[in-house]
């Protein structure tokens, strides 16, 4: 069984890195970093937070967006183009089929925002001359950005176990900008009455809430990241992409192939 | 009981003395269609149908008839929506069924950005084929299937369709299984490779492989298979033992001769002639073959070929599609 998921997570990575969207993505991510480069350089005073308020984002924005590209084909592409049909005729489960495909994008994900961030220190290195103990928490904040991957390559496999590949890129997006502002659409639903309310608890909490993994601005401004929020950003994304996960496989397991 | 019988009549009691690698059980498969989902589409229907283990079976029908339907639930893809079937005598979704199970879809595509060495290693790890051996047998598939070394190491997305046919042949049989199931494996490929692919199977076969495949291009049933089933708007139409159907004789017989000074005698006595040239050509009834001879011997013409005239395939094609829809051997 590992080996099997094993193999498909190693050739959905394969086939990722492969591919040019990745590359124009990363490219366009490093260019962030280096504008945010130049404009910290012609600011007085807050180059530091402009670099990491920018080149944080560049690594969160572009990674969503390789995610997302690479995420809907994860199943609907596959089932499309049948590539799927000499998988699933193989002795492997549609459930180790999921499981692979989500370690495959996910270990994608991991690996570009693992060379956006040396891109990104090297920025910052250059742009300080040196580097302060409390750019750690840059990397609290980095490793939330992969907590906030990793939640949506689970959003992208669910809808793609369903849907058309324009539709699961066009609805992963929308949940990703949605869940952005999950705590003013918690704020709205605890403000708003009669079946309002229940109704936006409801999507607020369907939702994955993505601004409580959001980080950015607080360590721009130097200020550290608690122990105890890593701990509970790190439970609600496990939980959440583990259930979406297990979703995304039980639709699969009934799904009709074309 | 009264089923059993039934589905002795329909496909031989001799069929059914080897385990049948391929059985199907009133297999059916509808699809909602449109907007709402509330009109049903018959895809299949009631389809019973047995293949022994060693046999080539060809699965024939025109376009839309409901072949890849058929393979796509035998194979585990679609759920049927009655009926049952059994693969090897076991269940699709037993995994070490499907470890015995070859499957080529109708033109295959696979990842654009592997090479067909790299493609044809995941399929061994996720056929669970020991690592030793992994290299060696990947090298002997992709010779076997006619696909040059210079090309194992191009990236899939450069390969003709072919070239792909090839790959997907290589796949389906990479990990040595009993039964190989293939969607039209012809398509896409010139003479040459047909004819590589028709060897290929018959090779399989000899190696004690069962093929069940589907076809629209008759000649390849024809020169392939022991038995064919006829299928036609979901419902099948006909089985029968490949040998038999084209070695029926239709009840006429053709003679040719040359010189056309025996033309109007043959005329006269009621039978077309078609000349080309110095060649003359008449199809005349089994019990006039004596008489025509005889014109033929008195007007001192010299007789070609006196050849029985067989039913063909396409004959029997025909005659199933044109047929109601009742099972007859």
């Amino acid at each position: 069984m590992i080996n099997r998921v094993r193999a498909i997570a190693f050739n959905t990575f394969r086939e990722a890195v492969r591919d040019r969207v990745l590359y124009n993505l990363i490219v366009f991510a490093f260019l962030m970093i280096g504008a945010s480069l130049l404009l910290g350089q012609i600011t007085i005073g807050v180059q530091r937070q402009l670099l990491i308020n920018l080149g944080l984002t560049a690594i969160s924005v572009f990674g969503v967006l390789i995610a997302i590209f690479i995420g809907i084909g994860l199943v609907s592409k596959e089932i499309d183009k049948r590539t799927l049909y000499t998988v699933l005729t193989r002795p492997v489960e549609r459930w180790e089929f999921i499981v692979g495909k989500f370690f495959g994008l996910f270990g994608t994900l991991i690996v570009n925002a693992g060379l956006m961030t040396i891109g990104f220190f090297v920025a910052l290195l250059y742009l300080m001359h040196g580097l302060q103990s409390s750019d750690l928490s840059i990397l609290a904040a980095i490793y939330f950005i992969l907590l906030q991957f990793m939640m949506v390559t689970a959003i992208a496999l669910v809808l793609s176990a369903f849907s058309t590949p324009i539709e699961s890129a066009v609805l992963t997006f929308a949940i990703f900008v949605v869940g952005s502002f999950g705590e003013d659409l918690r704020d709205f639903a605890e403000a708003a009455k009669g079946g309002a309310h229940y109704v936006g608890l409801a999507v607020s909490y369907l939702i994955p809430n993505f601004s409580t993994l959001n980080y950015i601005a607080s360590v721009a401004h130097g200020n550290a990241v608690p122990a105890g929020v890593v701990l509970w950003n790190t439970a609600y994304a496990f939980l959440y992409g583990g259930a979406a996960v297990c979703a995304a496989a039980l639709i699969f397991q009934n799904r009709n192939m074309k | 009981m009264r089923f059993c019988c039934e589905v002795e009549a329909i496909i031989g009691a001799d069929y059914l003395k080897t385990m049948p690698a391929i059985e199907t059980f009133a297999l059916e498969k509808t699809y909602q269609v449109g907007f709402w989902r509330k009109k049903t589409k018959l895809a299949l229907r009631q389809l019973t149908l047995s293949v022994p283990e060693g046999e080539i079976f060809g699965y024939l029908g025109p376009n839309g008839a409901g072949k890849t339907t058929t393979l796509r639930l035998i194979m585990g893809l679609a759920t049927p929506t009655g009926g049952s079937f059994k693969l090897l005598g076991g269940d699709i979704n037993d995994g070490a069924i499907r470890a015995q199970i070859g499957f080529l879809p109708e033109q295959p595509y696979f990842y654009d950005y592997l090479t067909p060495r790299e493609l044809l290693r995941y399929f061994a790890a996720l056929s669970a084929i020991p690592a030793k051996e992994c290299t060696r047998r990947i090298e002997a598939v992709l010779k076997r299937v006619g696909l040059y070394e210079d090309a194992w190491s191009t990236q899939l997305r450069k390969f003709s369709k072919g070239m792909l046919q090839r790959v997907g042949l290589a796949q389906a049989i990479l990990h040595d299984p009993k039964l190989i199931v293939l969607d039209e494996p012809m398509s896409g490929l010139d003479p040459m490779g047909r004819r590589e692919v028709r060897d290929l199977i018959e090779e399989l076969n000899h190696e004690g492989k069962t093929i069940f495949f589907s076809t629209h291009i008759l000649s390849d049933a024809e020169a392939l298979c022991d038995r064919v089933a006829v299928l036609s708007r979901g419902e099948l139409r006909g089985v029968g033992v490949v040998a038999d159907l084209i070695g029926s004789v239709k009840g006429n017989v053709e003679i040719m001769w040359h010189g056309a000074a025996a033309v109007k005698a043959v005329q006269a006595a009621g039978f077309e002639c078609h000349v080309i040239g110095e060649t003359v050509r008449a199809v005349v009834p089994e019990a006039n073959v004596d008489q025509v001879i005889d014109i033929l011997r008195n007007s001192r013409s010299k007789l070609i070929a006196v050849t029985p005239m067989r039913t063909t395939l396409e004959d029997y094609f025909m005659a199933k599609l044109s047929a109601p829809a009742e099972v007859t051997q």
